[in-house]
Parts: C-alpha cells; sequence; structure tokens
C-alpha cells in the first residue's frame, strides 16, 4: 500500500448489536482476520488460548474481548472499540454487549455511527432483542441499518429463512424511521458473505458485508445545510506578535462557513462577519462540519465557551422548556422534579424533570402515557426546564445541537442520553 | 449543496483536537504526558494546532525512568526550547530512593511499573486534575475498552467494569475533589494512522525510529539494545545488527526490529506489511495475558 492511497480513506463508524450467542464476537473476528487486521502474535495467542480452552475452531471471539472477567465469563462487558482498514476505508467499530446493560451499551456505541450492523440468529428470527436494536439505531438516527441474518449454514442456507426474517423485520420496522436498511445471509463461523461470497447462497445476488461497509454513501450524513460552531475556547495569544488575535476555537457541527459571510452570535444575538478562519498556522477560505478550526471574527464581541456563532438567517431554536427522549443510563431511578447537571454542545447548565411525557415499551414500541417510573434502560419522553435558554436544533435535523446529556449532581456520573424533540 | 469530505486522517485530527481543547476548557490545572515516543510527540502537535498561534497552555510531564535512549532526551529538549512549552520531569530513581518504590531485580529487572507510583506522586504533588496520555485502543485489548475521557477515583485507579458512558462529543469531565481525569486524545488513531499523519504533516521524530546500526541481543525471541541498564547473561552475545525501534519506551523493555527503513515512507511500507503488532516487541505485555489491564487498574498510563 502506498501513502497516496491511504490518504484517500474515509472513515467510516459502525456501531454492532446483537443478543447472547448470535455470533457477534465471531462475526468480528472475521472481519479483522479476513481484511488482515489481526497480526500473527494476536493469532498465536488466541490459538493457545482456544486450545487451552478445548475449543474445536480457533475462537475468533477470544480477539474481542479484551478484559479478564470477559474471557473468564465468555461474554462481552463494556463497549469495546476496534480498528481495521481496507484501502477504500477505515472503520471504527463500536462493539456493544448485547446482554447486560444492553440499552446504555448500545445507546453510546449508536451515538457516532454512521452504521449499524444488527445480528439475527437464522433459527430464532426476529426476537426482541431485534426490535430494540432495531428501535434504538432509528432513535439515534443511526443513517444506515444493516441486517445480517447469521449462523446460516445452521439452517441448511435455506433461502426461505431468509425472506421470513426479512420480512418479519420490514413488517414491525414499518413503524420506525430507518432511513436505509439491508438484509444479507451470512455465516460469520464459515465466512460466508462477510469478506467472500458464499459458495452455499447461489439464490443471494447481493453484497457482501465487507463490500456494503466500503460503498454505503456516507457524505450525505451530516448535516450540510445548517452552519452551526458552538465556541469551545477563546484563544488569545498574550505574546506581542499576535496581541490583538481573540480566536475562537471549535468543531464545525454542521454546514460550512466562508470566509466574509455574515453571523450572529449567540447568546448576545449581535451580529458580524467571518475575518479570518485559522487552522493551525494557515488560515483557510472554508470550514465545514466535522473540521476543528479557530475563527475570529471582525468585531470584538461578547462571545465565549458555550456560544455558538450561526448564520444571520439561522433558524435555530431557542427555549428554556424542551422536550427530549432520553434513555436513562444511571443505576438511581429518575426522579421527577428532580434537579441534574446537563451539558449540551459546549454549554455546561443545570435542568429540572418537569414530567414523564410518556414512556416507550421497547419490545412493543407502543407509548406509555401512565408509567412514571423512569430506571435503567428505560426511554421516555421528558419535559425539561433549563437554567438559562438553549439554543439547539432537533436531533432529527442535527445530531451534534440536538444531542444532550444528563448528569447526576451528587455523583457526577452521567446518567441519561437526551435527543432534543 | 456541495458535498464535502476529508479524508480520515483530517477527521482523526480534529476529533483529537476538539478533545484536547474540551481538557483545556473542562480543568483547571491539566498535563500532557511526553515519554518521547511517536504517540506523544503527535499528540503534542496536535494540541500545538489547536491553539495556534497561542502556546499550549498546560505543561508536558515526562515520567523518567533513568533508563532512557539519549536520543530520546535529546529530542525532548530541543522540542521544548522549540515550542516554548513547559516541561515538568519526575523521576523513578527518587521514588526508589524514597523507599516509594522498589526495584525489581534479575534479568528481567524493569522500571516500567515502577512509573506508575511516579507518575501518581507527581499528579498529586503538582495537582494536577487531568493528565492527557498518548494511548491508543488499537494498542493492546484492555485499552479498546478505555473511554477518551476515564475517571480515576482518590487512588488513581481505573474500574474497567464501571466507567461512564461517552456519548457524541459530550465529554463528561466532573469530579469530586482529590479524583482526577486521564484523557486519550488519540484513542481512535491506529499505528498505521499515526505514521501517516507523521509523514503528512512532516514532523520530526527521533532517530531511534529509523534504521541505524546498533549493539543488540536476543532475549526470548526479542531483540535488545546493549545498554548499562541491562544484565546480560552467559550464554547472550552482543552483536551490531541494522535495526529500527517500533515503540520508544524504557530501555529495559523497548525490542527492536531489523530494519532498514530509513525514511518515513519506508516505515510505512514496513508497518503494512508487518504481520505482528508494534506491541509485540514489548516485553511489558509478555508477562502475563492481562498484563496491561492490571497495569491500567492499578493506574498506568
Amino acid at each position: 500500500m502506498d501513502s497516496s492511497t491511504y490518504l484517500d480513506m474515509e472513515l467510516l463508524r459502525f456501531t454492532t448489536a446483537g443478543s447472547v450467542d448470535d455470533g457477534k464476537s465471531t462475526l468480528i473476528g472475521r472481519l479483522l482476520y479476513d481484511s488482515k487486521a489481526i497480526f500473527q502474535d494476536q493469532l498465536e495467542a488466541i490459538e493457545r488460548a482456544s486450545i487451552k480452552k478445548g475449543e474445536e475452531h480457533v475462537n475468533l471471539a477470544l480477539l474481542t474481548d479484551g478484559l479478564r472477567a470477559e474471557r473468564e465469563q465468555g461474554i462481552t462487558i463494556d463497549v469495546a472499540y476496534r480498528y481495521f482498514h481496507t484501502p477504500k476505508r477505515k472503520f471504527i467499530i463500536a462493539d456493544t454487549p448485547g446482554h447486560i446493560q444492553y440499552t446504555r451499551n448500545m445507546v453510546t456505541g449508536a451515538s457516532t455511527a454512521n452504521a449499524a450492523v444488527i445480528l439475527v440468529d437464522a433459527r430464532h428470527g426476529v426476537i426482541e432483542q431485534t426490535i430494540r436494536h432495531a428501535y434504538i439505531a432509528s432513535l439515534l438516527r443511526i443513517p444506515h441499518v444493516i441486517v445480517c441474518v447469521n449462523k446460516m449454514d445452521l439452517v441448511a442456507f435455506a433461502e426461505e429463512t431468509f425472506n421470513r426474517i426479512q420480512k418479519q423485520f420490514m413488517d414491525f420496522s414499518a413503524n420506525l424511521d430507518i432511513q436505509d436498511v439491508r438484509f444479507i445471509p451470512i455465516s460469520a463461523l464459515l465466512g460466508d458473505n462477510v469478506v467472500d461470497r458464499s459458495k452455499s447462497m447461489d439464490w443471494y445476488q447481493g453484497p457482501t458485508l465487507m463490500y456494503l461497509l466500503e460503498n454505503l454513501y456516507i457524505s450525505n450524513d451530516n448535516n450540510l445545510l445548517d452552519a452551526r460552531f458552538p465556541v469551545q475556547y477563546v484563544i488569545r495569544p498574550q505574546i506581542t506578535a499576535f496581541h490583538d488575535y481573540r480566536g475562537y476555537g471549535g468543531r464545525v457541527a454542521s454546514g460550512t462557513f466562508r470566509v466574509g459571510d455574515k453571523v450572529k452570535v449567540l447568546p448576545s444575538g449581535f451580529s458580524s462577519t467571518i475575518k479570518q478562519i485559522d487552522f493551525g498556522a494557515e488560515s483557510i477560505e472554508s470550514a465545514s462540519a466535522p473540521q476543528s478550526v479557530t475563527m475570529v471574527l471582525d468585531d470584538d464581541l461578547d462571545l465565549s465557551r458555550g456560544g455558538m456563532i450561526v448564520p444571520i438567517e439561522n433558524g435555530v431554536s431557542q427555549s428554556q422548556d424542551i422536550d427530549v427522549m432520553v434513555c436513562w443510563l444511571g443505576e438511581k431511578p429518575m426522579q421527577i422534579g428532580g434537579k441534574y447537571a446537563l451539558k449540551h454542545t459546549t454549554n455546561d447548565l443545570r435542568c429540572l424533570v418537569k414530567d414523564v411525557k410518556y414512556k416507550v415499551n421497547i419490545n412493543t414500541l407502543e407509548k406509555d402515557y401512565d408509567d412514571k417510573s423512569i430506571g435503567l434502560n428505560d426511554i421516555a419522553c421528558l419535559s425539561l426546564r433549563t437554567t438559562k435558554p438553549l439554543f439547539f436544533d432537533s436531533y432529527r435535523k442535527n445530531r451534534i445541537t440536538g444531542s444532550l446529556i444528563i448528569i447526576d449532581e451528587a455523583t457526577n456520573i452521567t446518567v441519561g442520553a437526551g435527543m432534543i424533540q | 449543496m456541495k458535498r464535502f469530505s476529508i479524508n480520515h486522517l483530517r477527521e482523526l485530527e480534529s476529533e483529537s483536537m476538539f478533545v484536547i481543547r474540551e481538557v483545556a476548557a473542562q480543568f483547571e490545572n491539566p498535563v500532557m504526558l511526553f515519554s518521547g515516543g511517536k504517540d506523544s510527540i503527535v499528540m503534542f502537535h496536535l494540541a500545538r494546532k489547536a491553539f495556534a498561534p497561542a502556546r499550549v497552555p498546560f505543561p508536558l510531564m515526562h515520567i523518567d525512568t533513568g533508563h532512557n535512549f539519549q536520543e530520546t532526551i535529546d529530542f525532548r529538549d530541543s522540542l521544548v526550547e522549540e515550542s516554548g512549552v513547559q516541561l515538568v520531569v519526575r523521576y523513578v530513581q527518587d521514588s526508589i530512593d524514597k523507599g516509594r518504590a522498589v526495584e525489581e531485580t534479575g534479568y528481567n529487572a524493569s522500571r516500567n511499573k515502577l512509573q506508575t507510583v511516579t507518575l501518581l506522586d507527581g499528579i498529586e504533588e503538582l495537582k494536577f486534575d487531568c493528565a492527557m496520555g498518548g494511548g491508543r485502543r488499537d494498542e493492546e485489548k484492555a485499552r479498546a475498552k478505555e473511554r477518551f475521557f476515564s475517571h480515576r477515583d482518590e487512588f488513581g485507579q481505573w474500574d474497567p467494569k464501571n466507567q461512564r458512558p461517552e456519548l457524541w462529543n459530550l465529554f463528561n469531565g466532573k469530579k469530586n475533589i482529590g479524583e482526577h481525569f486521564r484523557v486519550f486524545p488519540i484513542s481512535n488513531w491506529t499505528e498505521m494512522d499515526v505514521w501517516q499523519y507523521i509523514l503528512m504533516e512532516n514532523i520530526a521524530i527521533p532517530n531511534l525510529y529509523f534504521s541505524h546500526e546498533r549493539e543488540v541481543f536476543v532475549r526470548d525471541g526479542v531483540l535488545y539494545a546493549k545498554t548499562s541498564f541491562m544484565q546480560l547473561k552467559d550464554t547472550e552475545k552482543p552483536e551490531k545488527r541494522i535495526v529500527r525501534f517500533r515503540t520508544i519506551g524504557d530501555a529495559t523493555c523497548t525490542g527492536a526490529v531489523e530494519s532498514y527503513a530509513s525514511s518515513i515512507e519506508e516505515i510505512i511500507r514496513e508497518v503494512a506489511a508487518t504481520r505482528v503488532t508494534e506491541r509485540g516487541s514489548r516485553a511489558d505485555d509478555k508477562r502475563s495475558e492481562a498484563a496491561m489491564e492490571d497495569r491500567k487498574i492499578e493506574g498506568y498510563f
């Protein structure tokens, strides 16, 4: 591989979800192994471990179970990140466990993903967990969902089984907001349709999983229209050469900013013009999501961390009362009337939980307007009041300016993941 | 609307700059750990980019085992002088002299594990509330479970089974008095990403990474540099070979590889073709399958 091909690679982040024993670790091991991301010393180490455990095949799952407790119990406890690349793309896998704390971990993995790979065991078809996984993928607005029907080798590679599962999935997901869904019949254990085409399933003419991951169109996944720049850090060099320099460091959340653009700064509402956009030592003409840059404005305005630069005609929403879909991640149940710390873009503030509007039954996807008790792994729509106005977009429109986290003020633990309605 | 796309190195770069700026904004007294290895050099380069034209608003800290390659120390000092950053050094030897750490003995004696004591003492003494490290998740499987913002209790310990969930780009650095954070800005980079970025940005690195002639000896299949810190067994015969280092750590546990790669491009070709992980030449990881997890729980980098 020469340097120039490597520099042309795009980054794709995907999350994997499945229930216990549906072969998720094996699938990841297979992707890493077949894309040659596994090195000889790692392979030798798991070969030794497989022999020690008396297993028939080299257990590729051992590659991903990083903690001692996981290897001993043969389970995955926490979200693990894996990396591999092909000449086309670099991949980051957020590998989330399927059993304990499934929602908490899957939501974490899903929050930054471009794609979700959901595994279904061909013998069991769509089960409750599949519905949960698909719901979370739609709630977190993962742009692409790939359903892998695994263990096809155990159902004699039968096309009818695959078709039946595809129909089951389509039937219930009609109620969900999934933008792009694909189905692939695979055998992670034997490698069928993972990287190489299956020789046992001539009836399947679609792409392999690897081909799909390499070719999903992801450039449109970011919001390209509404330019948003949350100010992260004010840069004021206390050195003579840059005496009057005042730059706003941050990462473009969405859209594009150009030198000369008329902008408005929030919360003050004053307007100005972009004078300069700096990236390290160089000045650039424009900056787009997800670039980290430093903006210099024509006017000296009151703007600091927590503020936002937006186009003059911006359409950003402003309110102290917001409705938020929340995944509760804390062990301690949520308290109605309770006060929590809140992080939204680069803003730190506090909020009061006014009410639970409804709770979602994630097995049936029905809304429950009576049950107000929210505990670990529950998903509910909450009404919040914040200590100061929030400048936001709906999560549907913008994953960065529409997301927030809720923090327990006593323990400082992140207890809620929120998506503004 | 014209579509915009950036390559994966630029995306990783922006992500890391974002994380480093979050540290500067969320903590009162952060520090960046600097070993002189390529990962910490890249991390420092990203920090300079994040705050340009201002200086980096936190110091560097080097935990010095005393078992250094002189090239690393020379490189460190010239980088500090050129960038104007403040450098603090804390010595493992001081921890040993104070009785805070006990030197290992025998042929495989290493100060690698003792660094944890010096590091935690340094953080406590200088009241740092956040230490940034150049750890990458692809290095080792216990690291694959590490967060960008990793909370440590008052003993500096990591609790892998009870980590804070980390969502979107919202990093929660809230903590109680006495607790601190470890932050890993280049978590999502692989060894290959680091090398490609060094090439793309033309970043200077110590000569040890390039092919050179050196006196080495073989132990447990690993090539070690002959230094005054390493006790040789009778059967071990030092000889001159053409080698380079894939990682630069304590000289007692950093293995060399035979290589003629004398430019970044050649190193990249070599890394792309290699079938052994970069930590495959690190004796500190070979001690047991959970060696890294154990050291991390205690408060290692």
